[in-house]
């Protein structure tokens, strides 16, 4: 384990131990009661708070005319390419990157520790503060305007009034705020791997790029595929970070799914059309959903 | 760590003092990265005028507290009613925390321990709530809350925060409780107690460090949330901080100042929470990794 890695290990990660076999312990009259009534708060909220919201989404979206406007709608479209482009970007970047950093974490030494540490800030902060503040950045000439005049003489643009430029924005801001929790997660499995790997793939002359091709891409890439599955359905429900960041600028370009649903509902008043036009998302969603929930069930970490 | 060909042919100690400085560099430029929105707000939160964006300023010139001042002392008006509002953030997030803690609990209990059989597949269904995500279900939310009599109530928004809390907080329930020896609650059960016994006396304390993370983890989730307090609180008496500076952030209302201040000070609860909990945090979120 390296030096990074105790500051994880807090408590033991089931790596080194072999997992309990389950004992198939079939409830029998008064156990089986007490499961169920243990169950019931969170049986209760799934129902109540989650499965009758979606039911009744699908009943309000079950209109085909609803979709036959949205999908000829410019705004629409608009935003469905915008939503391609900010996930199918971001999501990639943000993992890749981390993968990257979690190496650099490894490294053994003690400001390693407290960079670890100080690296988990953008998650812990509140969402509204951060963009608030990347946004104030970006306007013609706030923070980052000033800095390249100061430091580099360039001639700063309106970085929110290109649309390149502003989805840009949506995509590192958004990868600044969750890229620790997916470097700390990948950081997990880095340290899982155990050391005696590194040592034999160091005897065959495997260091650097080598062994980061050969030993640490194949073993982490299970976990490296479920990371970015679930990432892939946070950012399609990101709702935050193109409200804020670029808050649909230029003339609502940079509008994703979920900005362009929630505008149907208030400025247009029309909530069938706004729960239609999030819910054309779900034949992406549920695949990606049904895939990682059997990785998640059927998959350990081959070490 | 890695090792740049080119530099092959140089002396050993010379290269692993280039990597030393090379580490130390990416070091200061990932702290920048992540300080710099920090820094931003606080800059503007300094400023006497809060217009720093357009004076071109990197630093503050003339740093007065004079905003922090005007929020925490309710003198500016626009924040008459800050610590009503913080309190009512605060009771939303720990109602969050606290019934994400006691139901996840409860249910991971249930799964884990009694129902040893169809549990984890119970569990890792209840995951396909989480591939909605939870923007998606707003506008249904919104209607359903009129029905069940909830509109302009905290107990709303402490629900929608619970239902997407909920299943990743079972999920790590569930994997950090196969660490715990299921003989323990043999032995107790040997003995006469009861299943609400072996919850309280064995299964919680035991818990404690995976409670703690979810727990955490709920609150931020909470205090990172607001479209959900925007839409669904409306009176003065419900407001909260995310809500007030949500709405000053869509209006064009100047200076800018005194949000910044307001939000580096809203900002402070989850970072002393973090702070608290960080070694809990790090091995919390990281026992589902390795088993990825």
């Amino acid at each position: 384990m390296s030096g990074s890695g105790q500051l994880l290990a807090a408590r033991p990660l089931a790596v080194k131990r072999p997992r309990q076999p389950f004992r198939r312990v079939h409830p029998r009259g008064s156990e089986f009661a007490w499961a169920i009534a243990f169950l019931v708060p969170y049986v209760a909220v799934l129902l109540a708070f989650a499965v009758y919201p979606i039911a009744y989404g699908f009943w309000m979206a079950s209109s085909p005319l609803l979709y036959v406007e949205l999908f000829s709608s410019d705004e629409y479209q608009a935003a469905l390419i915008s939503t391609l482009l900010y996930v199918g970007i971001g999501v990639n970047a943000n993992m890749f990157l981390a993968l990257l950093l979690s190496g650099f974490f490894m490294r053994r030494s003690w400001w390693i520790k407290a960079l670890l540490v100080v690296s988990m800030l953008p998650w812990a902060l509140p969402a509204q503060m951060a963009f608030i503040s990347i946004h104030w950045m970006m306007v013609y000439w706030g923070f980052l305007d000033s800095l390249l005049w100061k430091l580099l003489g360039i001639e700063g643009v309106d970085w929110l009034n290109h649309y390149w430029l502003a989805l840009g924005a949506n995509i590192v801001a958004y990868t600044w705020k969750t890229m620790p929790f997916w470097t700390l997660i990948l950081l997990a499995g880095r340290v899982a791997i155990p050391q005696d790997l590194y040592d034999a793939a160091a005897i065959d002359g495997a260091t650097g790029l080598r062994r980061f091709v050969h030993l640490v891409v194949p073993l982490l890439a299970n976990l490296y595929l479920v990371c970015t599955l679930l990432s892939t359905i946070w950012m399609i429900g990101d709702y935050n970070t193109p409200d804020l960041v670029s808050g649909g600028a230029p003339l609502g370009s940079t509008n994703v799914l979920a900005t362009v649903g929630v505008e149907y509902l208030f400025d247009d008043g029309n909530p069938q059309l706004g729960v239609a036009a999030i819910m054309a998302a779900l034949p992406v969603l549920i695949p990606i959903g049904i895939l990682l929930i059997r990785r998640l069930q059927t998959t350990e970490v081959q070490l | 760590m890695s090792v740049m060909p080119a530099s092959l042919w140089l002396p050993r100690r010379l290269r692993l003092h280039m990597g030393e400085v090379g580490a130390a560099a990416l070091a200061v430029m990932l702290l920048i990265w992540w300080l710099l929105p920090v820094y931003n707000m606080m800059l503007i939160a300094l400023d006497p005028e809060g217009n720093t964006e357009f004076t071109g300023d990197l630093w503050p010139r003339a740093p007065t507290l004079k905003a922090f001042r005007g929020v925490l002392f309710q003198q500016y008006w626009y924040f008459g009613n800050f610590w009503h509002q913080l309190g009512n953030s605060c009771i939303i997030g720990t109602m969050t925390a606290l019934a994400t803690v006691l139901i996840s609990s409860l249910a991971s209990f249930a799964l884990g321990r009694i129902w040893t059989g169809r549990g984890p597949t119970i569990s890792t269904a209840a995951l396909l709530i989480y591939t909605v995500p939870a923007y998606f279900l707003v506008i249904p939310f919104y209607l359903l809350m009129h029905r069940y009599g909830l509109m302009d109530s905290r107990w709303a928004v402490i629900a929608a925060n619970v239902t997407f809390a909920v299943p990743y907080a079972l999920l790590i329930l569930q994997w950090y409780g196969r660490l715990i020896p299921i003989e323990l609650d043999e032995a107790a059960r040997v003995d006469g107690a009861t299943p609400v016994q072996v919850y309280r006396r064995i299964y919680l304390p035991l818990m404690a460090p995976a409670l703690a993370v979810v727990g955490t983890y709920a609150l931020i989730t909470a205090w990172n949330e607001y479209l959900y307090q925007f839409i669904l609180l409306s009176s003065e008496q419900n407001r909260t901080v995310a809500i007030t500076l949500a709405t000053f952030f869509e209006s064009d209302i100047t200076p800018w100042n005194y949000p910044a201040a307001a939000s580096l000070i809203y900002a402070l609860l989850p970072i002393v929470v973090f702070l608290a909990a960080r070694r809990y945090i790090a091995a919390g979120l990281t026992i589902g990794a390795v088993k990825g």
